[in-house]
């Protein structure tokens, strides 16, 4: 399909604009010479172009989207509605405080709700995204440890099963990453923990439920070992939907949190954010959380000791009025019931699959769980990214692939809540027949999908020759 | 290009080979190959120091990045233009995209002969 | 209760049944008693879709929102195009992830390659990104692209946005970089500290100036940029995207990186987010480029396609080694920037700068004869200071008409901002407040 430059023709447009109602007045300094090819365009045909990106895209209304780790629940429409408000969406970051009381009030309401959910003391809704809320959770400690006057705390524990983002978040925030072993049953190995344990340790960051879907049995265990070694605990929130009104992370020992209302809390991802990352803390912390905050309509403060601030304002708050929007909706009993669902079909589709796709670890999971096809791969040649090529020609949104990395050809699975029984039985009877593909066809397999507006893309060409904007003539 | 008989080897796969004082250092056929398509390399800077056993540079493919670890500590006399520009090189010939060479050698890490290291890649 | 789980309470049993588990509670047995939750959450009972509409538009009617608005500094009252939001919030876009499956999100995948285009055309740089959070964290993010081994001290104009600097700031606390402050003379960048401060230090890696800055003044980027540039440092512009349709270019300039606030190009005010933090650099520094990226290829076919790609050098891929943590963004808000940049063209760029620019300066020149002399001499765009005897009662005056009038800066001063939005009447309102107050 064209590029929108390629539908470009000089001097056409659109009219936005009105005349200038006083003398025109350019700055006199040096101004630019060159022109900026931006499209020339109709509406019509630049509403067309979209509608035809839209079509080759894919989303959750499209269709299944079990990518595991993302939490691709529905998007209800009323929270769409809420954020799109006049009342909300004019008002300047800047305004007096007195002007704003709405948007305050909403912003006071979902950091209590969020305390409730999580057990924490405090939020803050700075961080625009998980990674950010990560990193935001991170400089807490290391602002908690500096502030007593120890500087020697420079080591974030992580498991192998980790989430990409955590040793990077952990760099950022100027620790040294110290991998643990996952055990034979997928948890953290206590040893292995015991082990790094020490004088260095800054915290623990840890996924529960883990990456590979399990609630981790020895969680109290742990949390209290890092304690006991002066560390604090981090609880990465990227699994938060199997646990809600059922298990709170602060009940467990952990002192910070980052939460993604993108995923548990039903925001859309929006092809890639935005999202907004909050992050959560115990008492102890408070002092030190980023941003300015209003909470008696009148005037912002700032924490005492606060690290500053992770982004211009107060973060994505648009993303907050739809959160918002959504705790009201489930309220006390349906919060809950979200994640018991979450749960249930998740279990319903390892169940349904295992007899043919072994699961990593065979056990009640949470939310999520993952296959391990390694030994249908050193079988056929077919690999986990082969399987999921073939599900796109379902028209179902393959699981997370390749991850975690402790599980070799992984496919990681994630229903979410918002899923009937038969659209699961659909992608299961898809599973089963691409598994009976591959052990008669395994060439077949091989070469999905076959029903997509592009084929497989040469992504070894992509990065040997990067080409990252449109040539013009 | 070197002759692969003649070069030894470290278990994290690099090769090590001489010309006169100066060592020439590369990643094996077997490594290029477990790691697929090479998309990038980074090398480090004319006249820095390299330690036997610590990472100098390290490889890309599309999905994986691995460190290269230098055999033999050092200074870096020169390093290998070419591979910068079109790491593909190093899937074309392994053992003629050497990535740096290294004068002033001193420490070198546990090494083995080219039938060690066969046998060592056939075992994994 | 409000709920979105499409199964019955008979269908969930049944297939607990199914599965082996006698119920719910079954289900979660594995989970360490001591480790649950006792009891209900004290949260309100969930609420139908009239009730809880009912709750928070209640609470959008209790802000207030000003008919006529004359604030900036960070936040920009531009007009959005009827088009942006119609063509954004089709679900597909807005119900996708990021586009991990290359072939089933061409559309995602094609309108980021079409956006870092257009970002990389705006500013006259080789490559743009796929977006950042917002401008101040795209502003950290920049400075920490030209950290190496022996270059690590950041410089940052005391004439940037003290929000910019603020995050620059805990960036830096976290990276455990030294961040040092280049003063301001009369609102601007004060040129001989600059070339003394880098001229002493051989670990200066990045000095970082915002153009127009947040006084509004269009500092001499050329003199700055040969300054660091001389002094073996990278130069960093930040910058409004809306004054690139008159202003010398990043690009014309000079700049190694540029990123800035994509606020104004077809999001609301909302409040201070979602915004668009735009990255864009010169083509050298392409690896060292924070978060996503989207290129071009074929497919097995031959047909053009896009993928994310140089992907080794993020999170998923690098771990700790990453050179940024970054993974969602905000693509949603970057093809809205797309859209806006469309529908405008090259045309509507230059007419949005040049009314931006008219109508600052008729007010400029209007506050003036009334008796509000501008702070700092120096060309400016479409903001600018003025000095006010009582800004507060100023602003309270304006305030009860609906306007909102400038922001009130330390010194007492006001910071004024005008936008194709501000019509000459609507000055004129202001002039006349002005006249009645003093």
């Amino acid at each position: 399909m064209k590029l929108i430059f390629e539908k470009s023709i000089s001097g056409r447009g659109q009219d936005i604009f009105p005349a200038c109602d006083v003398p025109e007045v350019l700055p006199k300094v040096e101004l630019r010479k060159t022109t900026a090819h931006l499209p020339e365009i109709s509406e019509n045909e630049m509403g067309r172009h979209y509608t035809a990106l839209a079509k080759r895209a894919h989303g959750v209304n499209d269709g299944f989207y079990p990518l595991g780790s993302c939490t691709m629940k529905h998007n209800p429409r009323i929270n769409e509605k809420m954020a799109s408000l006049p009342g909300f969406v004019n008002l300047h970051p800047l305004q007096p405080a007195h002007t704003v009381k709405g948007a305050n009030e909403l912003i006071s309401g979902l950091e209590a709700a969020l305390c409730e959910i999580t057990g924490m003391d405090a939020v803050t809704f700075q961080p625009a995204a998980g990674a950010h809320g990560e990193f935001t959770g991170l400089l807490l400690i290391k602002a908690y440890h500096q502030d007593r006057g120890d500087f020697e705390r420079n080591e974030i524990i992580v498991p192998d099963s980790a989430h990409g983002t955590n040793p990077a978040s952990a760099t950022m925030a100027g620790f040294k990453t110290i991998e643990i072993k996952s055990n034979e049953n997928g948890m953290v190995d206590l040893e292995s923990l015991k082990e790094k344990l020490g004088p260095h340790t800054a915290g623990l960051m840890l996924t529960n439920p883990n990456t590979v879907g399990l609630f981790d049995e020895n969680i109290m265990e742990i949390t209290r070992l890092v304690h006991e070694a002066g560390g604090l605990c981090y609880y990465d929130g990227a699994n938060l939907n199997a646990v809600m009104g059922i298990v709170r992370p602060a009940d467990i020992g952990f002192d910070v949190i980052h939460m993604n209302l993108h995923k548990t809390f039903s925001t859309p991802h929006g092809g890639g954010g935005p999202g907004s990352g909050p992050c959560g803390c115990k008492e102890f912390l408070k002092p030190f959380i980023p941003g300015l905050t209003c909470k008696d309509g009148k005037e912002y403060t700032r924490a005492e000791k606060s690290i500053g601030n992770m982004t211009g304002f107060y973060g994505n708050f648009l993303v907050m009025v739809k959160a918002y929007t959504y705790i009201l909706t489930l309220g006390a009993e349906g919060i809950p019931a979200a994640s018991s669902n979450a749960v249930l079909n998740a279990n319903y589709m390892q169940e349904k699959l295992k007899d043919i796709y072994p699961v990593a670890f065979d056990t009640t999971c949470m939310h999520e769980f993952v296959l391990c096809l390694q030994d249908i791969y050193k079988d056929t040649h077919v690999s986990a990214l082969d399987v999921a090529k073939a599900l796109l020609d379902y028209g179902i949104h393959p699981p997370t692939m390749y991850f975690p990395l402790i599980v070799h050809e992984a496919l990681m699975i994630e229903p979410t809540e918002t899923e009937t029984k038969e659209t699961m039985d659909e992608a299961i009877t898809a599973f089963r027949e691409i598994y009976d593909l591959l052990r008669k066809e395994p060439e077949a397999v091989q070469a999905c999908p076959q029903t997509t507006p592009v084929l497989r893309l040469d992504e070894v060409k992509a990065a040997r020759e990067p080409v990252l904007k449109y040539k013009f003539d | 290009m070197f002759d692969p008989k003649e070069l030894k080897y470290t278990k994290d796969d690099e090769w090590l080979g001489y010309e006169g004082d100066i060592a020439v250092v590369g990643i094996s056929d077997y490594a290029q190959h477990e790691l697929g398509d090479l998309v990038f390399v980074n090398l480090p800077e004319v006249g820095d120091e390299v330690v036997a056993g610590e990472a100098f540079g390290d490889v890309e493919s599309v999905k994986a990045v691995a460190d290269v670890i230098s055999p033999v500590s050092g200074i870096v006399e020169e390093i290998n233009e070419d591979i910068l520009d079109d790491a593909a090189l190093i899937n074309e010939d392994a053992y003629a995209a050497w990535f740096i060479k290294v004068k002033e050698v001193g420490d070198t890490e546990e090494l083995m002969d080219a039938d060690a290291y066969d046998a060592y890649c056939a075992a994994r | 209760m409000g709920t979105f789980i499409p199964n019955t309470k008979e269908e969930q049993l049944k297939m607990l049944n199914e599965i082996g588990y006698k119920d719910f509670d079954d289900l979660f047995k594995h989970i360490p008693a001591e480790a649950k939750v006792k009891g209900k959450l004290n949260l309100p009972e969930g609420k139908s879709e009239i009730e809880v509409d009912r709750i928070v538009s209640g609470l959008a009617a209790k802000n207030t929102v000003f008919r006529s608005i004359f604030r900036g500094a960070g936040a920009y009252n531009h007009y959005v195009p009827s088009a942006v939001d119609a063509i954004a919030n089709k679900e597909e876009f807005l119900t996708a992830y990021t586009p991990y499956q290359a072939e089933i999100s061409q559309g995602i995948l094609q309108s980021i390659f079409e956006y870092q285009t257009m970002i990389a055309e705006l500013t006259d740089m080789d490559i743009a990104n796929a977006s950042l959070y917002d401008g101040a964290s795209a502003a950290a993010e920049a400075c920490a692209m030209f950290k190496d081994r022996k270059h690590s001290t950041i410089y940052v104009s005391e004439a940037v946005d003290e929000r910019i600097r603020t995050v620059i700031n805990t960036y830096s606390f976290g990276r455990n970089t030294e961040v040092k402050i280049v003063p301001k003379k009369n609102g601007v960048t004060d040129k001989a500290e600059l070339e003394k401060m880098l001229a002493e230090d051989p670990a200066s890696a990045c000095f970082l100036m915002q153009y127009p800055n947040y006084y509004g003044i269009i500092e001499d980027a050329d003199e700055l940029c040969k300054i660091t540039h001389d002094n073996d440092a990278k130069f960093i512009m930040y910058v409004n995207p809306i004054s690139m349709g008159v202003l010398k270019t990043p690009g014309e300039i000079g700049a190694d990186a540029c990123i800035g606030e994509g606020q104004p190009l077809g999001l609301g005010l909302e409040f201070g987010g979602p915004y668009l933090g735009f990255l864009a650099a010169n083509q050298k520094f392409m690896r060292q480029i924070p978060g996503r990226l989207i290129g071009e290829t074929v497919d097995s076919k031959g047909d053009r396609g896009f993928v994310l790609t140089l992907q080794a050098r993020e999170q998923h891929i690098r771990r700790e080694k990453a050179s940024s943590n970054i993974c969602s963004n905000e693509a949603l808000c970057a093809l809205k920037a797309g859209i806006y940049m469309s529908t405008i063209g090259p045309k509507g760029l230059k007419q949005v700068a040049t009314l931006c620019s008219s109508k600052a300066h008729y007010m400029a020149d209007e506050l003036a004869k009334a008796g509000l002399e501008r702070s700092h001499d120096g060309e400016f765009f479409n903001e600018f200071a003025t000095k006010c005897a009582d800004a507060d009662k100023l602003l309270a005056a304006l305030e009860a008409k609906g306007i909102l009038g400038g922001l009130k800066l330390e010194c007492g001063c006001i910071l004024w901002c005008c936008t194709e939005l501000n019509t000459r009447e609507d000055i004129d309102e202001v002039i006349a407040t002005v006249k009645e107050v003093f």
